[in-house]
């Protein structure tokens, strides 16, 4: 692509984001604005996952901590403690946050498969503490979280509110990722992930660098999850259970590994089949999801919006 | 006689128990270590394919009246040659590309595995009876040991030791080793570099497939039977140092153990503890206890 | 495929009753009834799709029987044992698809979610899957219906039974999460309160393979009777390894929660002369096995209690709404507590204020190997608990809609 081209291409992506974002604006008059909630956090929750996977170069087999844990504290501070839930998916989001920050640490030291297992691992031992501890329910799970009313003002047991609460955050969560990935930062995350020891005799602290990704791409997840609570007025153990991490590796890839709008693209699809799926399949969920895994890495790399984009340059140079 | 607390017996007993399990996650983590030392692939399906050999053996007793011994050398062999169908077909063109790649793989087998399982026998599980040979027990003094347990001990220990002198000792072995290393000049040298990684992936999910069949007459046999037990073995791969053959074997034992005490002295922590030391294990040595540095 | 031919069955069952009659009570015209069941997960041998049968069968003998003048559809999901899926399905029903009734609703997380849901929309919850006692106390609410059995029956019958003959010293293997602490709690009031004794306990991991260990400790303690408070493949795999350590039947083991599917797939070898409670079993009497053999014909497998209950559950349903000639929640569940229920499944079953169905339960012991002449013959009946005795009584009861 010549540089001349630039400008204008700049202009058309800005063109499409500002159509998306106006079409989730009237889209919960069209489609079931649960429904819609509900896929907006999990493309929250696998966009964050691509900041890390997709831009850093880091597999991590235990993203469902995140998600899990701030959706149980968003609840218990919201049900128990009583406080309003922008405070609620405040609270978890740090929590997340934090809980990144600990993972990262003992996780960065290793990378590849080493880092995908000692992820995987420690989430498992969150899994174990959710399961036992008595706050959360153990299988019970957190039930019966009120919406309550934003600042203390809007109800948000309507559902367009909520609606537009989750939009905002989603849009929110996603502009932080997009200006991440935009930004010097995300320029030397990518340096990182294509030739680390070069970005270290470059002078980076690439340790410290990775650290920050994964923490804000916890931090990410975890608004994902609270959120997630929030609409569904529960939080239960698949939250935080290790399905849930391979699923959200499941949605990355099939959307597009390393692509901008791909994780949302792929969790709205696996979202949207698992729900049509239900009543239709029964028992054969698993095997299809299995199948689209496989289908995907095999022949299908570049995932949805990965192969859109390369159909797109394909034409462009032609 | 009491040790801090506890009856020297109950603690023998323990131990012993422990030993049994640490046998399973051996055979277990030895075929993920075998694996991920020439491949370097994690095995996701390793779970499934140890579903699988116990599945077979309890198949092949009740629809074709096959007994368990026959089963112990054919349940591996047939899931070996399914593991030899994944390589050939799919894990191959995996290896030019990221090693991510080829844990997403096998992620994706083994959902589809379990899930045709589950379709075609419920989840409840089959019952497979311990061999008429292997039945009862004997009386320790300390404790009921059941002769079938000791058998796991024996069988298991056997095939870790037998798997470890061939990579150690023999020519077959030494190639194998050369090819973890470099394969390229290996292949320089005349080997058949590609057949040695499929041979070497149909012997790793073999194990699997033997540690289900070991496993059939001791836990219920049903499609999700692996899935829970496969992130312990990957902790223990991962804290024996992953693709470090003997360290696979020595922590997989040593972890069993561990895990005993556990349950004697804080039986709620028994399901974290192989964690707590792997995060403890890479705080000290990142490389794991056996392994290389990076 | 079984689903696929049972929901075309239902549609032409349907379809039969399209007779024009007064329906201007009827939302939408039709009564709709979600059966919202694990049909992949861990229940699905116990609830799954053998629950979408029944259902069928329910409707198709109402509408030979009744011969109503409404419509009824029968649709079904699976919420793969996650709540949040439950809870977006029921919420996409009752909002969307005019569904009157969401029902089965196994595991206890999504039964929590779902009656929530249901109070929220005023529609009806018809649970016959889960298990725990919330349902009913804390969390009840007066859409709910919890109808074929909970922890609080089965620990009960099967602890007062087993204390009673004898079994005066007991010891619990308990899973180690909320639910398996309650229903050890629960099992050990009821052990000391009829002059038993608990010797102490030891709580093993959630889900856990290997007990051996959890076992020696219950051996050592030298009780009579070893308590298992868990469930599924956890209590499968405590029993199997239990007889190979030669635990039993030196020490004999009670199963606080277990069904008829975990007896068929341990077999009568492993689990010969256990006690277990059931809300049903196919051999009681010739009715249910009239029944059963019916439902065998085509799931291939004896029906569970929970199945027998989903049946009977939306008959009485079913039978409520003829009664007030409407589908409206408050009345239908008005009639449902009012009528008492009387099939093959319960005798004079009725509907408490707190929301729980109240029936006769049954004492079971697990046959001998040589005791059993046909296929699922598994149970000699020891004992009928009498409805009064089986269920948590209303004055214990912690559900804010019971008035003392």
């Amino acid at each position: 692509m010549s540089t001349a081209s630039q400008p204008t291409a700049l202009i058309k992506t800005e063109v499409l984001y500002t159509g998306l974002f106006l079409l989730g604006l009237i889209a919960p008059f069209a489609i079931y604005p649960t429904f819609l909630m509900k896929l907006f956090c999990f493309a929250l929750f696998a966009s964050a996952f691509n900041l890390l996977l997709g831009f850093a170069g880091l597999l991590s087999f235990g993203h469902a901590a995140f998600l899990g844990t701030a959706g149980y504290v968003c609840g218990l501070m919201v049900r128990d403690v009583g406080v309003t839930p922008e405070i609620g998916i405040l609270a978890g989001t740090v929590c997340a946050g934090l809980l990144g920050w600990v993972f990262g640490i003992l996780a960065i030291r290793r990378t590849g498969i080493y880092f995908a297992m000692i992820t995987l691992a420690l989430a498992q031992m969150v899994y174990f503490v959710v399961l036992q501890i008595k706050a959360t329910g153990g299988e019970d799970g957190l039930q019966g979280v009120p919406r309550g009313h934003l600042f203390g003002l809007i109800d948000l047991s309507d559902n367009i509110a909520m609606y537009y609460l989750v939009y905002a955050v989603f849009s929110v969560g996603f502009f932080i990722i997009y200006r991440t990935i935009h930004s010097p930062f995300g320029q030397i995350l990518k340096a990182i992930r294509e030739n680390e020891p070069r970005a270290i005799s470059l002078g980076y602290d690439v340790n410290k660098f990775k650290l920050m990704a994964f923490v804000i791409s916890a931090s990410l997840a975890g608004l994902a999850g609270a959120t997630k609570t929030l609409i569904f007025q529960l939080a239960s153990l698949s939250d935080v259970h290790w399905h849930t991490s391979g699923e959200v590796v499941l949605m990355t890839l099939l959307g597009g590994l390393g692509t901008i709008l791909g994780p949302a693209v792929g969790s709205a699809t696996i979202v949207t089949l698992q729900n049509e799926l239900a009543d239709k399949v029964g028992s054969w969920v698993t095997v299809i999801m299995g199948t689209i895994f496989v289908v995907c890495v095999l022949a299908f790399r570049r995932g949805i919006v990965g192969e859109i984009q390369a159909l797109i340059q394909r034409a462009g140079i032609r | 006689m009491e040790i801090f607390g506890v009856p020297s017996a109950l603690l023998g007993s323990q131990l012993l128990v422990g030993l049994i399990n640490g046998s399973f996650y051996a055979v277990l983590s030895l075929g993920l270590a075998i694996i991920f030392g020439l491949l370097n692939i994690i095995n996701f399906a390793h779970g499934a394919q140890y579903m699988m050999g116990a599945f077979i053996a309890w198949l092949a007793l009740t629809k074709l009246n096959i007994n368990y011994w026959v089963a112990l050398i054919a349940a591996p062999m047939l899931v070996g040659l399914f593991g030899v169908i994944l390589e050939r077909t799919m894990l191959r063109k995996l290896y030019k590309l990221d090693h991510l790649y080829g844990l997403l793989l096998t992620f994706g087998l083994a959902l589809i595995i379990e899930g045709i399982f589950r379709d075609q026998f419920g989840i409840s599980g089959e019952s497979y009876e311990v061999p008429e040979a292997l039945a009862g027990g004997i009386n320790l003094g300390f404790m009921f040991l059941p002769i079938y347990r000791a058998w796991v001990i024996v069988a298991s220990l056997t095939v870790c030791f037998g798997t470890w002198y061939m990579i150690e000792k023999t020519r077959l072995g030494a190639y194998l080793r050369a090819g973890t290393e470099n394969s390229q000049i290996v292949q320089a040298l005349g080997i058949n570099v590609p057949l040695l990684i499929t041979f070497t992936y149909g012997y790793g999910v073999a194990l699997a497939a033997f540690a289900g069949v070991l496993a059939a007459p001791i836990f219920q046999v049903n499609p999700l039977m692996g899935s829970n037990l496969i992130i312990v073995v990957f902790a223990v791969v991962v804290i024996g140092g992953m693709g470090s053959i003997l360290g696979s074997i020595v922590t997989g034992i040593g972890l069993g153990l561990i895990e005993g005490l556990t349950r004697v002295f804080y039986p709620e922590a028994s399901a974290v503890v192989v964690f707590v030391i792997m995060v403890i294990v890479l705080l000290l040595r990142p490389a794991g206890l056996f392994g290389k540095a990076a | 495929m079984t689903v696929k031919k049972l929901i075309s069955v239902a549609c032409t069952a349907a379809l039969a009753t399209l007779s024009a009659g007064a329906q201007a009570q009827i939302s939408g015209g039709v009564v709709k009834i979600g059966v919202l069941t694990d049909l992949s997960g861990t229940y699905s041998d116990l609830a799954g799709s053998g629950a979408v049968l029944a259902t069928k069968m329910a409707v198709e003998d109402f509408i030979a029987k009744e011969k109503p003048n409404f419509k009824i559809e029968v649709v079904s999901a699976d919420h793969q044992n996650k709540a949040d899926i439950a809870s977006n399905k029921a919420r996409e029903w009752f909002e969307r698809e005019g569904v009157d009734t969401a029902t089965e609703l196994v595991t206890t997380s999504v039964a929590l979610a779902v009656m929530k849901v249901a109070k929220e929309k005023e529609r009806i919850a018809l649970m016959s899957g889960p298990a725990s006692t919330p349902i009913t106390n804390e969390q009840c609410n007066d859409v709910t219906v919890h109808y074929t059995y909970d922890t609080y029956a089965l620990a009960n019958g099967t602890a007062k039974a087993v204390t009673k003959q004898g079994g005066r010293s007991w010891f619990f293997l308990t899973a180690d999460y909320a639910f398996g602490q309650a229903l050890e709690k629960d099992a050990a009031a009821v052990v000391t309160a009829n002059g038993g004794k608990v010797l102490g306990s030891v709580r093993h991991p959630f889900p856990g393979s290997d007990f051996s260990s959890f076992l020696l400790k219950a051996q050592s303690s030298g009780a009579q009777v070893i308590g298992l408070a868990n469930a599924g493949a956890d209590t499968t795999n405590a029993i199997k390894q239990a007889a190979e350590f030669g635990i039993t039947p030196t020490q004999s083991l009670a199963g606080l929660l277990m069904f008829i599917t975990d007896i068929h797939s341990l077999g009568l070898r492993t689990t010969q002369g256990m006690y277990l409670t059931e809300g049903f079993y196919w051999d009681l009497n010739d009715e249910t096995r009239a029944w059963s053999k019916r439902f065998f014909g085509v799931q291939k497998k004896m029906p569970t209690m929970v199945q027998a209950g989903q049946y009977s559950s939306v008959y009485h349903y079913l039978s409520a709404i003829k009664a007030v000639g409407t589908d409206d929640t408050k009345k239908v569940m008005a009639q449902m507590k009012k009528m008492p229920i009387n099939d093959f499944f319960a005798k004079n079953g009725t509907i408490r204020e707190d929301g729980r169905m109240v029936h006769d339960m049954y004492l079971m012991q697990v046959k001998k190997p040589s005791e059993s002449k046909y296929p699922w013959d598994y149970y000699n009946v020891r004992q009928t608990i009498p409805a009064a005795e089986a269920f948590q009584p209303l004055s214990q009861s912690r559900c804010p809609l019971v008035k003392k």
